[in-house]
């Protein structure tokens, strides 16, 4: 009952253009994708998830984040945390085309929660081990996947392109759920941000490190491969240069606005966490 | 989604804040706390437009009883004049708490 | 049995008060020792949502997250829980950020040398429509917190009933160092409507309920190592496992953080002839040996 014509080739494209020069690991898991290679002038970790039209579990084929794809994810960031733990951390690429966690009752039952969560917990372990941890957005970044594979980036960098899109939940699903159409779901996002799917109007949140425009996104050229390099290294250094939490996250002028409240609720729980003033109950 | 306020006199000054409820399907929660004036005033926040008259009868016959000065914040969901007593009686008993 | 036996069972059934009917703010308060709790945060701060109004919702004071701080059996904790009753205990921009802000905060205790006992009530549908990728992204820093706090001691996480775990959240329940569940718990990360609307009612039958708990439910969750403890629905017990879970699992690591064990469990599994939820328990039955 998949809404998606055929599934996305993004993740896979951009995978084998940024680590062209690398060295493929093996995953032993056709949907996940990773290879060690140069960025700038060091090495990075790139990982995508990608379609598999023989995956062992029928409801992930199309690119979802299922069980395997969970669990693949989490012990190859851990591999790179303990690979590098004595020395210089290299950066972990999160190249995010998700369209969903996968949706079955199998999965349910085996814990695709559990799965997912454990590749969450891989990225944001790597991050605080000092691992700069960036995700670049080629394609969708859905709700539970882009949770596991993406959101516990210490930046995230995403290409300008129609394809490219964020949300907790699939339009004809939202809709459903909410008791109205997909058209008036649309016309809501125009309105408000958050509950747009376009990457435009998600850079207005405050979440994304940087938007690049102008990439042919399903057919990079060299220049646009390089423009996203640079952006990636940037990225990196940008990270090195700060604090390995996701605080970048409120502190940029479109979160300062959009995330206000998100930015006060902090403030006023400090505030008010040491107090001696209120009554016990 | 419607606003409405009202204004209702006091006898007496309100000891301490009381909440209670909460704004699920049918329901609505009561902020209450000292009025700033000798006087009481409501704000009703509501999900259901159109019940001003019924508002106002429900506050009219609570304030009979009640005479503190509070300012009290209704935040509600569709609940029934019953359900709206009950949950102020509930803030009022909580006063004597 | 002897003759005082029988009482015993009858007095313990009497004293018995139910979680699951208690709203979020009777959960915390039946948590924390008693007396000790200091909402953070309350309805008259007034901190709501500034999305819901714009869309026509009455906006709750809490914005449906009650935090407090407090002790457990003299220990300084922090208690958030999740109110169900408001618009399903879903996850907006404010309910979202009053629990990551929170966790951020007792992991900043713990840099400065001061401990803090962090639990989570989880009661919940996951994101906010409404609010949508502002409700995600807080997802996110609630996953954060969470892993960045287990550092420095153990999460625990409890999930009662009878709305359940679900959605971004089911994660942050798999992050936990160690889970409480009911019978009428349910922690999945799909609802059963999403599933049945995206796979169609063959897949699952979402108004199937002894299905849906025989998948999900807690006593599920506990026979095959995906949550810790079964309890009954009894504030005391459940307050009482809660103090006992600080002081049992600190040792192994939380399961979202132990891939070899789990993905091993995994390749047990047959996707052409998968096991039922029965024979599940016995090929992961978390009492085996390793």
């Amino acid at each position: 009952m998949s809404t998606d014509a055929s599934p996305s080739r993004r993740g896979r494209i951009w995978f084998d253009a940024l680590s062209a020069g690398g060295g493929m690991v093996a995953t032993g898991l056709p949907s996940v994708c990773v290879a060690d290679a140069p960025l700038g002038n060091a090495t990075a970790r790139f990982i995508a998830v990608v379609p598999d039209a023989h995956n062992r579990f029928p409801r992930a084929r199309s690119g979802e984040v299922g069980l395997d794809e969970g669990w693949a994810l989490a012990r190859h960031v851990r591999a790179a945390i303990s690979d590098d733990a004595k020395g210089w951390r290299r950066p972990l690429i999160a190249i995010v085309d998700v369209s969903s966690q996968a949706y079955g009752r199998r999965e349910e039952l085996l814990g695709i929660h559990l799965a997912c969560a454990a590749a969450a917990d891989a990225y944001a372990s790597a991050r605080l081990a000092g691992h700069p941890v960036i995700a670049l957005l080629v394609g969708k970044a859905m709700s539970g996947a882009f949770l596991a594979h993406g959101y516990q980036a210490n930046r995230i960098i995403a290409l300008d392109s129609p394809e490219v899109m964020v949300h907790a939940m699939g339009k004809q699903a939202a809709a459903r759920v909410t008791r109205t159409s997909v058209e008036k779901l649309e016309k809501l996002g125009e309105q408000f941000a958050p509950i747009a799917y376009d990457i435009r109007s998600y850079a207005k949140l405050g979440l994304l490190h940087k938007l690049i425009e102008g990439i042919a996104a399903d057919a990079p050229t060299h220049t646009d491969i390089e423009r996203v390099r640079a952006a990636l290294v940037s990225a990196i250094a940008d990270t090195r240069a700060g604090a390995p939490d996701l605080t970048s996250r409120l502190t940029s002028s479109a979160a300062r606005e959009t995330r206000a409240a998100s930015v006060e609720v902090r403030r006023r729980l400090a505030e008010q966490w040491h107090g001696a003033h209120l009554g016990r109950s | 989604m419607e606003k409405m306020q009202y204004d209702y006199p006091a006898t007496h000054p309100v000891a301490h804040r009381v909440h209670v409820g909460v704004v699920g399907s049918g329901d609505l929660e009561v902020l209450l706390e000292p009025s700033s004036d000798e006087r009481s005033h409501v704000i009703v926040n509501t999900s259901v437009d159109g019940f001003g008259a019924t508002w106002k009868n429900v506050l009219d016959r609570f304030f009979l009883r009640f005479q503190g000065a509070a300012s009290i914040e209704i935040n509600d969901f569709g609940a029934t004049p019953g359900t709206v007593m009950l949950r102020l009686e509930q803030a009022a008993e909580g006063l004597r708490a | 049995m002897s003759v005082t036996a029988p009482r015993l069972d009858y007095r313990h059934f009497l004293e018995r008060r139910s979680f699951i009917e208690m709203g979020a703010r009777e959960r915390v308060r039946a948590v924390l020792d008693a007396g000790s709790m200091r909402e953070l945060l309350g309805p008259f701060d007034r901190i709501k949502s500034p999305w819901l109004p714009l869309q026509g919702i009455v906006a709750q004071a809490d914005d449906g997250v009650v935090l407090a701080r407090g002790t457990l059996d003299g220990t300084p904790a922090l208690v958030a829980a999740i109110e169900s009753a408001y618009q399903g205990g879903s996850m907006g921009e404010v309910s979202g950020a009053k629990i990551a802000g929170a966790l951020e905060l007792a992991c900043k205790e713990w840099e400065q040398g001061r401990p803090i006992l962090p639990v989570l009530l989880f009661e919940t549908g996951g994101v906010r429509l409404q609010e949508a990728n502002l409700g995600l992204a807080a997802i996110a820093e609630i996953h954060a917190a969470i892993i960045a706090l287990r550092r420095h001691v153990p999460v625990v996480g409890v999930i009662a009933g009878m709305v359940g775990c679900f959605g971004g959240m089911s994660l942050a329940a798999a992050m936990c160092s160690r889970l409480i569940v009911t019978r009428q718990a349910r922690l999945g990360m799909n609802g059963p409507e999403v599933i049945e609307q995206e796979a169609g009612i063959e897949e699952l039958d979402a108004m199937d309920r002894a299905l849906i708990w025989s998948l999900i439910g807690g006593e599920q969750r506990r026979a095959t190592g995906l949550a810790d403890d079964l309890l009954e629905d009894d504030a005391n017990t459940i307050a009482a496992a809660i103090r006992q879970a600080f002081l049992t699992a600190a040792v192994a690591p939380a399961r979202s953080a132990q891939v070899e064990r789990y993905a091993e469990l995994l390749r047990r599994i047959d996707p052409k002839d998968p096991p039922d939820p029965q024979s599940l328990r016995t090929l992961w039955n978390p009492e085996a040996p390793a």
